[in-house]
């Protein structure tokens, strides 16, 4: 249960970088990788005027792949995710591997049709005849100041999709591992990136790596208490628990890591030893994957609890723009110090 | 004419397939009181046997939830259709699709569709992975008149023609989207007359013909194989039948409208055609008439004996990798 999922190596990389990298090295293992998007090289068809990879992404997370693999590998699509995603998911079902990046979650609705109806269905519905090889890059995370229509971390909506799979990595090891992980898997998962992480720095492995989907781990243990974190609010957790600390309190921190599979056995281990938990999700509160985790653990491990399983998140609200609005909407420090003391002191 | 006489009786056998499937298949279905929407192509036969003679196997169609027809053109066994309409494990989605999810990888059917145009850039992605490779595969994405005014459509045409992908966009035009007259919710007199915004060949066709459509999709399918890109074909077709089998059409058309279709029928086109010009024999036709009578009789033998699926099938092929207890866990199942 106490699998530990951490880097063996000093090179530091960001986590865009880590994204880059591991995009590039499964294109390198794979011919049928393929990846298409809006802007993710820029400048499209401008070759005769010397202009190639004008933007490498809107956050330069495919920098320097249309050099590398050319342009029938490395496509820049037209404004239209209904039909790239679509088509991505026809090619995955006809013997390539393709990765398209929808630029925010937010635009999913433009192309969820295809998501839910196609990719997620196909398998099933066919009786197993095709596999849908699809990786789906997006990205998730307010506090970049771009309102409602930006900011989203719908992740949840996914959770729910069966036949969908999806990761969510807080940090540069991770997102390299859970990315190459996803290009290579046979079903459709969707990776979601978070806005706030980029310029970020951790140790990356140079070699490929895979991290299981599906697993979450560990990444510091406690005895007083559970707090599991998803994408940046793993961060969060680690914040609080090193304030904790600090009050004497030792916290075990669980980066979930992935949201469908969901690593329920090691949560429910986790709670069995610090008979409280907490988990912060930057996601709206209602059908969430935090409310999920808390209903599982209160039905299998009602018995582990010395206080209800809480949450803490977004509001239900759409995210707002202005500063001050902004940072009450996000999880922060704070609140989850509110959460666990009141646990642990009963207010 | 420059079809062989086993070209043309291949056309005839594909036509009376699909029309003793939709007919006899479903009409049994209905006797047998099984669920479900089924969507019958009576009457519109001559579009998917005209277009699929111009494929292989390695070719790729995506059909739609009207798509009996597309699959028995495209060679899947009208016996294991059929099983899949009973829900049978036999059928060729293991029972786990019916009528609206038909396919057959083997034959490069990737799947009726029950949602309007949404197969239709999974064709283009067929296409795509045909370009990529270099294998030279053509697809091929049918859609109805319904299907023409769906925005997934409009994309994925513009993209495979700014990509340059052999894809041919078929829009069969059977006059009605569920009881909604096409000339009431399609802005432009013709859908083939869009094929000019995606700077694609829009190519009008007389749906009930089908040496029209063998004609217009032969051109198509060379200008994809070669490289040209897509082309937009418009089948004036007619659907005999409801949206469904169980909605009475003459609620919203006439008999009047009824008859003048039913009197340009393709298979009695075809005959009148070929035996008029005397190139196969009344007799000929007549012994494949009761060919297939007895083949689809045989079919609904085969799908009425074959068994249903086991109960733990709920759990199979969601994923190709996945925990169990996944897909189980918090939902106090019994199995």
């Amino acid at each position: 249960m106490t699998t530990t999922i951490a880097p063996n190596t000093t090179r530091e990389l960001r986590y865009r970088e880590a994204i880059n990298e591991a995009i590039i090295q499964e294109m390198e293992r794979d011919p049928d990788v393929i990846i298409m998007g809006e802007e993710i090289a820029g400048g499209a068809g401008r070759e005769h005027l010397g202009i190639v990879d004008a933007w490498g992404g809107a956050f330069k997370t495919t920098v320097g792949l249309i050099q590398k693999f050319g342009s029938q590998r490395v496509k820049d699509t037209p404004l239209s995710e209904a039909a790239f995603v679509g088509t991505a998911i026809g090619a995955a079902s006809t013997g390539l591997r393709p990765i398209a990046e929808l630029m925010f979650v937010d635009f999913v609705g433009v192309c969820m049709d295809q998501i839910l109806n196609n990719a997620a269905k196909m398998r099933y519905m066919y009786g197993g005849q095709v596999k849908v090889p699809f990786t789906l890059l997006t990205r998730i995370g307010a506090g970049t100041g771009s309102a409602a229509q930006h900011s989203e971390s719908f992740y949840s909506i996914f959770s729910h999709i069966p036949g969908i799979k999806g990761v969510v990595p807080c940090d540069p090891y991770t997102a390299k591992g859970l990315l190459i992980s996803a290009i290579r898997d046979d079903d459709p998962v969707v990776f979601f990136e978070h806005k706030l992480l980029y310029p970020e720095t951790g140790p990356v492995p140079e070699e490929p790596y895979a991290i299981p989907l599906g697993k979450a781990r560990i990444v510091k243990p406690g005895a007083d208490i559970t707090l599991v974190g998803i994408s940046k609010m793993t961060l969060v957790c680690l914040e609080a628990a090193e304030k904790l600390q600090e009050e004497g309190l030792n916290a075990e921190v669980v980066d979930l890591m992935s949201i469908s599979p969901i690593d329920y056995d090691l949560v429910l281990d986790s709670v069995r030893r610090t008979h409280r938990l907490v988990v912060v999700d930057e996601d709206t509160p209602r059908c969430s994957v935090a409310s999920d985790i808390c209903a599982a653990v209160a039905d299998e491990g009602f018995d582990y609890l010395d206080a209800p399983p809480k949450k803490v998140t977004a509001p239900h609200t759409p995210v707002p723009y202005s500063r001050p609005l902004e940072g009450v909407y996000i999880p922060n420090c704070d609140r989850v110090m509110g959460v666990v003391r009141e646990l642990l002191t009963g207010g | 004419m420059d079809m062989d006489p086993q070209a043309l009786i291949s056309l005839y056998r594909t036509m009376v397939t699909i029309r003793n499937f939709e007919e006899i298949g479903i009409y049994e279905m209905g006797q047998r009181r099984l669920s479900g929407s089924v969507h019958s192509s009576a009457g519109q036969e001559a579009v998917p046997t005209g277009i699929c003679a111009h494929l292989t196997d390695s070719d790729s169609i995506a059909s739609t939830h009207r798509g009996h027809g597309h699959c028995i053109a495209k060679g899947v066994d009208p016996k294991l259709m059929m099983a899949e309409l009973f829900g049978r494990v036999t059928g060729t989605n293991k029972g786990k699709g019916g009528s609206m999810h038909i396919a057959d990888m083997t034959k490069g059917m990737l799947g009726t569709n029950g949602v309007v145009a949404a197969s239709v850039p999974l064709a283009v992605g067929a296409a795509l992975t045909s370009s990529i490779k270099g294998t030279g595969q053509v697809s091929v994405a049918f859609f109805g008149d319904g299907g023409a005014n769906q925005g997934v459509l409009h994309e994925s045409m513009n993209l495979a023609s700014v990509w340059k992908l052999p894809v041919l966009f078929v829009c069969e035009n059977n006059q009605y989207a569920e009881s909604t007259p096409v000339e009431y919710a399609l802005s432009a007199e013709n859908v083939a007359d869009r094929g000019v915004g995606y700077n694609m060949p829009g190519v009008l066709v007389d749906g009930m013909d089908v040496f029209a459509v063998h004609e217009a999709a032969g051109a198509a399918v060379q200008r994809a194989r070669s490289g040209q890109g897509p082309t937009l074909l418009e089948c004036k077709t007619y659907r005999y039948y409801g949206h469904t089998v169980f909605d009475n059409p003459r609620s919203y058309r006439t008999e009047e409208e009824e008859t003048y279709w039913r009197g340009r029928d393709p298979i009695q086109l075809f005959r009148t055609r070929t035996l008029e010009e005397g190139l196969l024999q009344a007799s000929l036709l007549d012994s494949i008439d009761a060919e297939i009578e007895q083949l689809i009789r045989d079919a609904i033998k085969f799908a009425d004996e074959s068994p249903l699926p086991p109960e733990d099938d709920v759990y199979t092929d969601v994923y190709v990798e996945y925990p169990l207890d996944g897909l189980r866990r918090g939902a106090s199942m019994t199995i």
